[in-house]
């Protein structure tokens, strides 16, 4: 599905700010596989996301997507195959435009002068019913109008509509309140199971990490130092990965919000 | 001042908004919509004027406005190129095309800086012959300009609703979520450039065809009278829907118009036109920066001057 050959990026090589941010990394997913990733600060885990949609190009290595290399296609080309979601809630819309009409590009159907049409305003409407939020009210309205929890939910469903082959998430429950992030994270495993998407997402609560997905990748200085799969997965604790981590990167896990969550 | 300076004061103000109302739109595309405020206006409005003028000289009225549009369309092509494709900053890359207009305007005039049309046939002497003789021949400026907003505006308002016209409204929004939908902001940029140039144009060869002679700095201050008249829209109409915010954009011409041509009446000089307008934007901008900040200044104040100083 997705291998990543010898990834290597350095951002301001030759300063003092030389940081290695992906070490020669490779990784394979399977198709269906869904992925949680967890890592101290700067372990390079948005560094990975980022070389995946080609937000940059890598100093070296390959990223192949269904066995095509994808290696210097631009995001915009990428992103016809590869959903993402920020930790950001307001990156995933445009705040200014209606919800119907920022789902009318995401849906990307018709040719460039083509208007929405009846057909879709109903399409819109069922989808945005299943989120369970009251959108399905509110097509009218700018995006700009809802609150954090709403937008996000609205990105995962622009991002999926069109089911990608891989999905990113990248922290996208960690900027909400509990109750609003258990509901997000209910909406994503619903839409990846249904859709069976390939899934990596970046997570800061171990807990979740274990409880997701049949995978686990933990992530420092570039490299991925743990790779836990089911089965051996099932069953861990939190503090089994603590171990895990310690002896996999030889040193303890030192994020914050890890430890307090 | 008596009934009849009153109506011919508003139809000048309305025509010359009108003309210049294509111009605000043109803004409304690029400094609304893709929310980038393009320097070259200014050049890119004389360089319709002179390109109508040259070929409405040469004999083909009818021909002027589309090779207007199109020398229009290639200013705003070479505008987007510049910052989508080789990192020039979005407004620097309008003042270096607006810079080299001021050349290629002069060369299209053949090298002079004014040109008569007099004797020219144009769009409006046209209309002029055709209504001859029924009750609207005193009009036919008007309903040239009038014709030429209404058309913009019904154009904008259809296009902006298509995918393509989305996606130009999403760049200017949040270019990330147009690369999510698969569509690369460098394309919406430069196709959203090209249509605010042609109506850019569109109204400069208007406003030369209507005043029969075109020169140089015809278009100077263009982008801030245009601007001004935006912002004044939006005061008035600036919520809701495509349509109702570009008769917004139109209403703010006009109002800046007569505004203007009020105060011409009261003996204002015709060289503040420039000072006004530049008063006007730095109004609309400031004003709810500076209304925003009120709240915390009255806090500050009644703290006593104390809580630490420095301006905020």
């Amino acid at each position: 599905m997705l291998t990543l050959s010898h990834l290597s990026k350095t951002f301001n090589p030759g300063t003092v700010n030389e940081k290695k941010a992906l070490d020669n990394l490779s990784l394979h997913l399977d198709p269906g596989e869904f992925v949680t990733i967890i890592g101290s600060n700067g372990a390079g885990k948005s560094t990975l996301f980022n070389a995946i949609f080609g937000d940059f190009y890598t100093d070296s290595g390959a990223v192949l997507l269904d066995g095509k290399d994808i290696t210097f296609q631009p995001p915009y080309v990428r992103a016809k195959q590869i959903g993402r979601l920020y930790q950001d809630p307001m990156r995933g819309s445009a705040p200014g435009m209606s919800i119907e009409e920022n789902l009318a590009l995401a849906a990307g159907s018709g040719g460039w002068f083509s208007h929405i049409t009846r057909a879709d305003k109903a399409r819109f409407r069922d989808q945005l019913a299943q989120l369970n939020m009251g959108l399905e009210g509110r097509m009218k309205q700018p995006v700009g109008l809802l609150s954090g929890g709403q937008r996000q939910a609205l990105a995962l469903l622009m991002s999926t509509m069109v089911p990608p082959k891989l999905l990113l998430l990248d922290e996208h429950t960690a900027a909400l309140d509990p109750a609003t992030a258990e509901k997000v994270l209910e909406i994503t495993k619903d839409v990846v199971a249904r859709h069976h998407i390939t899934t990596l997402m970046v997570t800061h609560n171990m807990q979740n990490a274990l409880d997701l997905g049949n995978r686990t990748l933990m992530m420092d200085g570039g490299r991925i130092v743990l790779d836990l799969k089911d089965p051996e997965r099932k069953g861990l604790t939190v503090p089994d990965l603590l171990e895990q981590f310690r002896s996999g990167a030889g040193k303890n896990l030192d994020n914050d919000r890890i430890l307090l969550s | 001042m008596n009934l009849a300076t009153v109506l011919s004061l508003g139809q000048t103000a309305l025509e010359l908004g009108l003309i210049c109302a294509l111009t605000v739109l043109s803004l409304f595309l690029s400094y609304s919509m893709l929310n980038v405020c393009d320097l070259s206006t200014d050049g890119c409005f004389t360089l319709g004027a002179a390109v109508g003028a040259v070929v409405a000289i040469a004999g083909h009225p009818y021909l002027s406005i589309p090779a207007a549009m199109g020398a229009g369309m290639c200013s705003g092509f070479v505008t987007a190129l510049l910052q989508t494709k080789m990192g020039v900053d979005s407004l620097l890359s309008g003042i270096i095309v607006n810079t080299g207009l001021y050349s290629i305007n002069i060369a299209v005039m053949g090298g002079a800086s004014l040109l008569n049309m007099n004797k020219t046939d144009t769009v409006f002497t046209k209309l002029k012959a055709l209504l001859d003789g029924t009750v609207l021949a005193g009009q036919y400026r008007l309903l040239a300009a009038l014709a030429a907003v209404a058309l913009v505006v019904a154009f904008l308002t259809l296009f902006l609703n298509t995918r393509l016209g989305l996606a130009i409204r999403a760049t200017g929004n949040n270019p990330d979520m147009v690369r999510a939908s698969s569509i690369n902001p460098a394309f919406t940029t430069v196709v959203g450039l090209c249509i605010s140039g042609a109506i850019t144009a569109l109204s400069g060869c208007l406003l030369a065809q209507s005043q029969k002679s075109v020169d140089i700095n015809i278009g100077s201050g263009m982008v801030t009278i245009a601007l001004a008249s935006l912002l004044i829209g939006r005061a008035f109409l600036g919520k809701g829907g495509i349509l109702n915010r570009a008769i917004g954009a139109v209403l703010g011409a006009f109002v800046f118009r007569l505004v203007y041509t009020i105060a011409l009446r009261f003996n204002m000089p015709a060289f503040m036109l420039k000072l006004v307008s530049s008063l006007i934007v730095v109004l609309a901008i400031a004003g709810p920066y500076l209304k925003s900040r009120w709240p915390l200044l009255q806090r500050r104040l009644r703290h006593g001057g104390k809580g630490g100083r420095g301006v905020c």
